[in-house]
């Protein structure tokens, strides 16, 4: 089977608007979550979210352009611009690929979908804007991005919750180590941070309203983000033969459905979720050494997840095991891309990024955790886990070059 | 109505079953209510009562709602905290 070679990223996120000012905040520990600062935010009582600050869309975006894109696809295509540049790959070369392009998102343009059911509803005005539908559809940020890079490829919405971004990847991992494509852009995109969505996350009683805490004793919910994430991948022969720089090896995929509560993570099939990757990888566990962790800071999830990776690694090494939420809140659907880019960048850095607000790890989940202080340590394989809502699981396997 | 009346008929109707069957003292989670259902409830108790139930899974310090008892501890607490002094 053809290897699949990581070469391009690209990331806007709540702690920099691309890789090197996200990469670098998240391994000095730094948090996005901050005021929240929405309109009609008054109707909110969280008071907190993960947003992505000081991004102006005029300074990307023509004003024809603006008046078709949500936020979640401005995010998108300025994530995949950067990946597609920083993959070094000639524009020309990567539209006569057919290269696809395969993007996870949650819930659509949800910004729209906010203030025009507001105009409606709220303001009594008899019409929305015309280009509504196709600026809040779940396919948007995939269909802009192809179109504003030229790609031709098979291009689609991936859309499983919390695991989107993750599927995404994954997909388009299966389609390069298969031969259906070449080069890939993959990735996850979400901007749903509104008044509307904000009131039925609070309904669901597990919003923090201090800040997120993975795997600390004194978690307390999780915490909203937003932004995208994108990575280039590319058929590992042709990336060496055009000299490119390769981050890592995407190696294993592992995703199933637990078909069982709709919000409780099942232990089984997560578990079994994350040995289907490493045996898609052809690895075993005293070779993993780093976990980036759903880790979205609820008890539900952290003492599942802890409980699963436990049993796991029972006759192995515990591998070090962080949570990026600690930092960027939980982006929905990008957050699985966004961890798939920051586990890819552990292994290119051979850093192990720390979980921001961890500051009391609870000791009695029994995991090697990795808090306040990014450690540098040898990474040779790395597994991204994302369990979302739905009982819908993806784990990505990445290894580091030779 | 009384409070446990109304709140029976709440958790009865979560479980498609009759109030009949519930006394302040039934165990929720033993009756059949799984974590969804715990959120439904409270919904639905907030919106009787018109009152704001602080509940929050990932909250040490939260509100233990182990009975349909407890509910009515609950509603009975916020409601005597409206009535004006």
């Amino acid at each position: 089977m053809t290897r699949v070679a990581v070469t391009g990223v690209g990331a806007i996120s709540p702690v920099g608007n691309n890789v090197t000012d996200a990469w670098r905040a998240i391994v000095a520990g730094e948090n996005g979550i901050g005021p929240l600062d929405i309109a009609r935010g008054h109707l909110v009582t969280c008071p907190i979210a993960a947003q992505v600050r000081d991004f102006r869309p005029a300074d990307h975006f023509s004003l024809k352009q603006l008046s078709v894109l949500d936020r979640t696809s401005q995010f998108a295509i300025l994530s995949a611009r950067e990946a597609l540049s920083d993959s070094g790959l000639d524009p020309a070369a990567t539209a006569s690929a057919n290269t696809p392009v395969i993007i996870g998102t949650g819930v659509g343009g949800m910004n729209t979908l906010d203030d025009n059911f507001h105009a409606i509803y709220g303001e009594g005005k008899p019409r929305v804007h015309p280009l509504s539908i196709p600026k809040l559809m779940t396919n948007a940020p995939a269909s802009q991005i192809s179109m504003d890079l030229g790609l031709h490829g098979m291009t689609l919405a991936i859309a499983s919750a919390c695991a989107s971004g993750a599927h995404a990847v994954g997909m388009a991992f299966q389609m390069i180590r298969s031969g259906a494509a070449r080069i890939a852009v993959c990735g996850g995109t979400e901007a749903c941070i509104t008044a509307g969505t904000m009131l039925g996350w609070e309904a669901l009683r597990v919003l923090s309203s201090d800040t997120c805490r993975p795997f600390a004793a004194n978690r307390s919910g999780l915490v909203l983000g937003e932004g995208a994430a994108t990575l280039v991948l590319e058929e590992w022969a042709q990336a060496v033969d055009r000299g490119a720089r390769i981050y890592a090896e995407v190696t294993g995929f592992g995703a199933n459905a637990d078909a069982a509560d709709l919000t409780s993570p099942d232990p089984g099939s997560t578990r079994q979720a994350m040995e289907i990757a490493m045996k898609d990888a052809g690895l075993v566990a005293s070779q993993i050494d780093y976990i980036n962790a759903h880790g979205t800071g609820t008890n539900m999830n952290d003492r599942i997840e802890s409980g699963i990776i436990c049993d796991l690694f029972r006759d192995a090494p515990l591998p070090l095991v962080s949570s990026t939420k600690g930092a960027l809140g939980h982006s929905l659907g990008a957050t699985g891309a966004m961890e798939a880019l920051l586990t890819v960048k552990a292994l290119h850095h051979q850093v192990v990024p720390p979980t921001a607000n961890c500051e009391q790890p609870d000791e009695t989940l029994g995991l090697d955790l990795v808090t306040q202080t990014a450690r540098h340590v040898r990474i040779r394989h790395a597994l991204s886990n994302s369990f979302a809502f739905g009982g819908l699981n993806a784990v990505l396997a990445f290894s580091a070059v030779d | 109505m009384p409070i446990l009346e109304t709140v029976k008929i709440i958790v009865s109707k979560q479980l498609g079953r009759d109030p009949s069957e519930f006394t302040a003292e039934t165990d929720l989670a033993e009756a059949g209510y799984e974590s969804l259902d715990v959120i439904e409830t409270v919904f639905a108790v907030e919106e009787e009562f018109n009152i704001d139930i602080s509940f929050n899974a990932n909250s040490p310090d939260t509100l233990e709602l182990r009975t349909v008892g407890d509910i009515v501890s609950v509603v009975e607490a916020m409601l005597a905290k409206q009535k004006p002094a």
